[in-house]
């Protein structure tokens, strides 16, 4: 009957162990400690092109995070991209008039919208739009362009 | 008399082309039939279930066995894999200047594919191929008729909680990889190549997505328990009663399981994360 | 289409009728007498005919062996009596009941009330001698722990073997074993025990042990035994009945002495251990000369 005890001990051991390894997983090595899961309020952005912006990308202000994004769809009458984002309910003051940016996190890395406050008194609340957006920078036709204006350079 | 010959020869002729042909379709049904009586043993071990809340004490013995004994061999090569992980990821992210995101490429790509397969395959090498020995020498020695012969199922009283504990066992010993796999990479890419540990740990954060990532891995886990411990116990139930017999089941348990973990990899790989 | 479900089905209902109610112990047993009744039994084991057409039957409280030469299915017999196999054609009743078309429940029911011994006692090895005998009780009885432990003392003190309890299988000798093993196979007090091969293999000692313990037990519980062998003059010393069988037929049963005074020179052979006769020595082959001179290295 010993023996049937330091089994019982040590069953109860290991499951106590992969317990707490999936409690690490959770809240260490993934983002369930991290995300508010459904908290916050929504606000929508159109862009010309939303470049490689992916959903769960952040949302940043003054390159804090402040939300994420959480749906990215075509709106086929404008032709342009519908970027919804959930901002964070402590952060209840951002004007209307404030302008969405699509960057992009050094040369190569993810894509994230950042939001740079206009002057406006009126905050934006759940289901608005901000108006002033400019699109993701796509590289080639950045690259494009530098050549253009360096060949018109060099033509004069 | 010439003819006859020749006749003889043709027909001998003929023979020897169609003779592969039917040892192939002889073995193709070999295998159906094989395949037919591991299915079958899966429904008999699924119909035992009730037996495993009745005699818990069966199930706890075998979570031991699978799992318990398992441990050790578990949590030492996931913090090798995991120190290795970083390792090399650390040579190829710092020619792009990327060292901050070596905790996502080491979390991710154990939770996601290393942990359950690695651990899946050992979990078959150490545990699947001793239930293989031991159901195939209960089977050589009569133990199991001679519990048919006191009319007891052998496959509910023996096989069922064997199944079960590698069932319950295998998605925790595949967290229990991934978490000290990742406690290595930490080691080796902060402690030893000097990555920033804010952005080690928050990368990682930002980028391993719970559900998707942590769950999916566990539950790829879940499958790979059934599906190497049913392998195991079917080849050992399955085994000719013979030393000779229960040496080629264990290293058939062994080779069709790692097998079908590979395969089956591919295909839960493409459910989970393909869009 | 039709012609074809009437001719099976007319088969079907000529088969087992049909067959006469010969049985070499017909003459002795009324019905109900007989505890095992095979009529017509067939069995094959893939190309191979283990049993042509045989028919057998056991009497209540008789110790019956079955003997013949190694190979010759006396343990299948065993296997098809205890439903373990199926046969193919034929019908197997024990007790009434026929073993061959029982569902695994009431199979379960009726092996309840049957032991076997198996060739290698079949002990479980991770459980110590007391445990093995208690498994049967612990698993069809709802007994209080003390009420085992008395029946267990009980049955090993039957087979001699009360102060082996703490052992583990691996510590008995091959008798020991099989001594435990018929504890266990006779803790719910069985109508019947099969004995496959109680004999192989055991020192002259515990041969007789063994032997005496059968005929002992099987008049003290009244028992039936069945009893397959090859070793002729110990299981003939405890038989009351034999039967001999080969090549999937019967070639002969009675009496021990009836046995004994049998003049088939197939039976002489095998009763008196003669190395050539109807059997031969050598396996069927060709010629000698003609075989060494083939050319050719298989």
């Amino acid at each position: 009957m010993a023996k049937q005890r330091s089994i019982e001990i040590l069953v109860g051991a290991f499951m106590a162990a992969a317990l707490v390894a999936l409690f690490f997983l959770a809240m260490k090595v993934s983002n369930l400690g991290t995300s508010p899961a459904a908290d916050g309020y929504r606000v929508t952005a159109r862009f010309a092109n939303a470049g490689s912006l992916k959903v769960r990308a952040p949302v940043n202000m003054a390159g804090v995070r402040v939300g994420r994004v959480e749906d990215i769809r075509f709106d086929k009458k404008t032709y342009e991209a519908v970027v919804t984002m959930r901002i964070e309910n402590g952060v209840d003051t951002i004007p209307d008039d404030t302008f969405a940016n699509i960057f992009t996190a050094g040369l190569l890395g993810e894509q994230y919208v950042g939001l740079e406050p206009g002057g406006s008194e009126n905050f934006v609340r759940d289901g608005d739009e901000l108006t002033q957006t400019q699109s993701a920078l796509i590289l080639e036709q950045m690259i494009g362009q530098f050549l253009f204006s360096k060949a018109e350079e060099g033509g004069k | 008399m010439a003819f006859k010959t020749l006749r003889r020869g043709v027909r001998a002729m003929v023979n020897a082309m169609l003779d592969p042909v039917a040892e192939l379709g002889r073995a193709g049904l070999k295998a159906l039939a094989g395949l037919g009586r591991a299915h079958l043993l899966l429904l008999h071990l699924l119909a035992g279930s009730a037996e495993v809340v009745w005699r818990p004490r069966l199930l706890l013995a075998q979570v031991f066995n699978v799992g318990v004994l398992s441990v050790l061999i578990v949590a030492v090569s996931g913090l090798f894999v995991g120190m290795v992980l970083a390792l090399q990821g650390f040579y190829v992210l710092s020619q792009f200047g990327a060292e901050e995101s070596l905790g996502v490429m080491v979390a991710a790509s154990l939770v996601r594919e290393l942990g359950p397969v690695v651990t899946a395959l050992l979990v078959a090498g150490r545990a699947g191929s001793a239930l293989t020995a031991e159901i195939g020498l209960m089977k050589a020695t009569e133990q199991l008729a001679g519990l048919e012969m006191m009319a007891v199922d052998p496959v509910r009283r023996i096989l069922t909680p064997r199944f079960y504990g590698g069932l319950i066992s295998m998605p925790l010993l595949v967290a229990l990889f991934s978490a000290v796999g990742v406690l290595g990479g930490y080691f080796v890419g902060v402690g030893l190549l000097g990555v920033d540990d804010g952005a080690f740990w928050s990368q990682m954060q930002s980028k391993v997505d719970f559900r998707e990532d942590v769950v999916n891995g566990v539950i790829k886990g879940l499958v790979f328990g059934v599906v190497v411990t049913w392998i195991a116990l079917f080849q050992g139930y399955d085994s000719t009663p013979t030393s000779a017999g229960v040496s080629r089941a264990t290293t058939r348990a062994v080779v069709h399981a790692a097998l079908a973990v590979l395969a089956l990899d591919f295909v839960l790989t493409a459910l989970m994360f393909g869009n | 289409m039709t012609a074809a479900a009437v001719g099976s089905g007319s088969a079907r209902g000529l088969c087992p009728m049909s067959v006469p109610a010969s049985g070499a112990c017909a003459a002795a047993a009324a019905e109900s007498e007989c505890l095992v009744r095979i009529r017509g039994l067939r069995f094959s084991h893939g190309p191979r005919v283990i049993f042509d057409d045989v028919d057998l039957d056991i009497r209540r409280g008789s110790v019956t062996a079955v003997m013949g030469p190694s190979g010759t299915g006396k343990t299948t017999l065993l296997k098809l009596i205890s439903g373990q196999l199926r046969p193919d054609a034929g019908t197997i009743e024990v007790d009434g009941e026929p073993v061959h078309a029982l569902r695994q429940s009431a199979l379960f029911e009726l092996r309840r009330r049957m032991g076997m011994l198996f060739q290698s006692g079949a002990l479980l090895t991770d459980l110590s001698v007391f445990d093995n005998v208690a498994y049967p009780l612990r698993e069809h009885l709802r007994l209080s722990p003390a009420m085992v432990r008395k029946l267990v003392l009980l049955k090993l003190e039957a087979v001699g073997l009360r102060g082996a309890r703490e052992l583990k299988p691996n510590e008995l000798s091959g008798g020991m074993a099989r001594r435990v093993a018929l504890a266990r196979a006779i803790a719910l007090d069985p109508m019947m025990i099969l004995y496959d091969e109680p004999f192989t293999g055991q020192d002259p000692i515990s041969m007789g042990v063994l032997v005496s313990l059968i005929r002992q037990l099987n008049d003290a519980s009244r028992l039936t035994s069945i009893v397959v062998s090859h070793d002729v003059r110990e299981t003939a010393s405890i038989a009351d009945y034999i039967y001999v069988i080969s090549n999937g037929r019967v070639m002969a049963a009675g009496t021990p002495a009836t046995i004994a005074a049998e003049r088939s020179e197939w039976v002489r052979q095998f009763m008196d251990g003669l190395p050539d006769g109807p059997v031969h020595f050598h396996y069927p082959a060709p010629d000698l000369a003609a075989d060494l001179l083939t050319r050719g290295v298989g």
